[in-house]
């Protein structure tokens, strides 16, 4: 088998991770193993993170299709600047080649949705202010406990409607 | 307080516990596509936000550039900024709380790496901590943020939550009995990362070891900083355990004080062999036969690495003369108890 990385020498570097679960196997050239930072990996467990997550993009078959005219508006990047650097360019840029870099967060995180904390102007109005009423107006607290009486004497609660009829009164000031 | 001059909760393992928050304003581009001018432009915006809020009142803004290299590593010696930010000043700043246990760093890989350390094992209260500064940095200004791929940071391993929280640990015992790799193995399957604090690639120095939280996407910062806290506590377990056997044999006890004999008498004294004394030291004093407060040693080890040695002692020092006072001040702290 030949090196993923280089497709030159032979692989006699095998690979594997598991990160939650999720197994990615690469089968590198010693010299690209070296190159990619694994040569010491059982010395100090470092992997030099940008540099496997840019050889993740090289390895993508995404990565092949990418045009290098598509620029993202905002910083200008192409997907080939954040291949070589292993760094997204701005905010948008995740947006833009969201396609294209999707397969390497999965294989990276290995999952790719959102659970944790989100910011404060993200949250949406509804769940911002739980449940918090309008205050009503003197007019409307009034009709509401009417209509409460009137449905404590239809069931003949007559205790519970002379609590009201009584609340109704403090309300109108009488 | 300062991390290094406290001990917390099992302090007799876990040294210190690092929270940080990796954010960034969404109408800029993230600092490798940004020139030197634009950086400071970020900072100031950053500084401004900070400085202004109620929990910002004791930080102190400082860009990089001001400050001697010595200065510098001496921060990163300290883990309150990243070697990586040491090594390059330009357009970059820090915001630090006189306590040393809040840092902010400005365009380092993201616009704002807000960071908590705190003493002995606190994973919860350096969470919730850093929050504090992160609410404000979201009510202030717009944070680049998906809903499917949460925070958005430069490089894609932090995206989600952008959460990296460490512990650093003292492992002596499972270091002697030579299961680390073995461990490490073990945690990277459970998406955690465990790696030397100093030394190089062949060899570990001090015992001193750093597990921290690897995936960042798809787990929320409550079961991140759960599941690291159930694993640090495994570990500090299986370090106990292993300790009380070593201690059995007459021969390991007699390593200790043959450490603290060459502490408290030697001339001159190489960080590499103070520091791998030093972790002998304090398994001591952590198990009961050195009497010394861990604090101390906490202390002693982050005082006499080289940069922070020439920012108290004098920039002009070589290795040769910071050895002779690393051997005098560790001398007489020791003795001093």
């Amino acid at each position: 088998m030949l090196c993923q990385n280089c497709s030159k020498r032979e692989a006699t570097t095998h690979i594997k991770r598991i990160v939650n679960g999720e197994t990615t196997e690469n089968h590198l050239c010693e010299e690209c193993a070296r190159k990619l930072g694994y040569d010491d990996f059982f010395d100090d467990f470092s992997l030099s993170i940008p540099n496997i997550f840019s050889s993740f993009f090289k390895d993508s078959a995404f990565a092949l299709a990418s045009s290098k005219t598509e620029r993202c508006e905002k910083c200008s990047s192409t997907f080939d600047d954040i291949v070589r650097t292993g760094m997204v360019g701005c905010a948008d840029c995740y947006e833009k080649f969201y396609d294209r870099l999707f397969p390497s967060i999965q294989r990276i995180h290995g999952r790719t949705k959102h659970v944790g904390r989100v910011p404060y102007t993200e949250v949406p109005d509804e769940k911002k202010q739980p449940q918090k009423k309008k205050e009503l107006s003197t007019e409307e607290k009034i009709a509401k406990l009417q209509e409460d009486m009137q449905k404590a004497v239809e069931c003949q609660n007559f205790e519970q409607a002379a609590v009201i009829r009584d609340e109704i009164k403090k309300l109108k000031g009488e | 307080m300062k991390w290094y001059e406290n001990k917390g909760e099992h302090s007799d393992v876990v040294l210190s516990t690092r929270v940080r928050l990796a954010r960034n304003l969404k109408d800029y581009p993230f600092p490798a596509r940004l020139s030197t001018a634009e950086k400071e432009k970020v900072n100031e915006a950053m500084r401004d936000i900070f400085l202004s809020a109620e929990c910002g009142k004791n930080l102190s803004y400082t860009e990089m550039k001001t400050l001697s290299t010595f200065e510098a590593v001496s921060l990163a010696e300290k883990h309150l900024i990243s070697p990586e930010f040491a090594s390059d000043p330009r357009g970059r700043a820090l915001l630090l709380s006189e306590d040393e246990d809040v840092s902010i760093m400005l365009c380092e890989e993201d616009h704002a790496r807000i960071q908590v350390i705190l003493p002995g094992l606190a994973l919860k209260e350096g969470y919730e901590k850093a929050s504090e500064y992160d609410r404000v940095l979201e009510e202030k200004a717009a944070v680049a943020f998906d809903k499917n791929l949460g925070y958005l940071t430069q490089c894609p391993t932090n995206l989600g939550t952008g959460m990296r929280a460490s512990v650093m640990l003292h492992l002596p015992a499972l270091a002697e009995n030579r299961v680390i790799s073995r461990l490490a193995a073990t945690v990277a399957k459970l998406g955690l990362t465990l790696r030397s604090v100093y030394g190089n690639t062949s060899r570990s120095v001090g015992a001193l070891f750093q597990l921290s939280n690897q995936v960042t996407l798809g787990i929320s910062e409550e079961a991140a900083v759960q599941n690291l806290n159930a694993i640090a506590l495994q570990i500090a377990e299986q370090e106990t355990q292993a300790r009380q056997a070593l201690l059995k044999d007459d021969a390991f006890i007699d390593r200790i004080w043959r450490a603290y004999g060459i502490l408290t008498s030697a001339h001159m004294i190489s960080c590499d062999e103070f520091c791998d004394l030093l972790s002998l030291v304090r398994l001591g004093a952590a198990q009961g036969i050195v009497d010394l407060p861990l604090e101390t040693l906490s202390r002693l080890l982050i005082e006499m690495q080289p940069a922070t040695i020439n920012v108290t002692q004098g920039e002009s020092l070589s290795q040769r003369e910071r050895d002779v006072i690393r051997a005098k001040s560790v001398k007489e702290t020791l003795s001093r108890k």
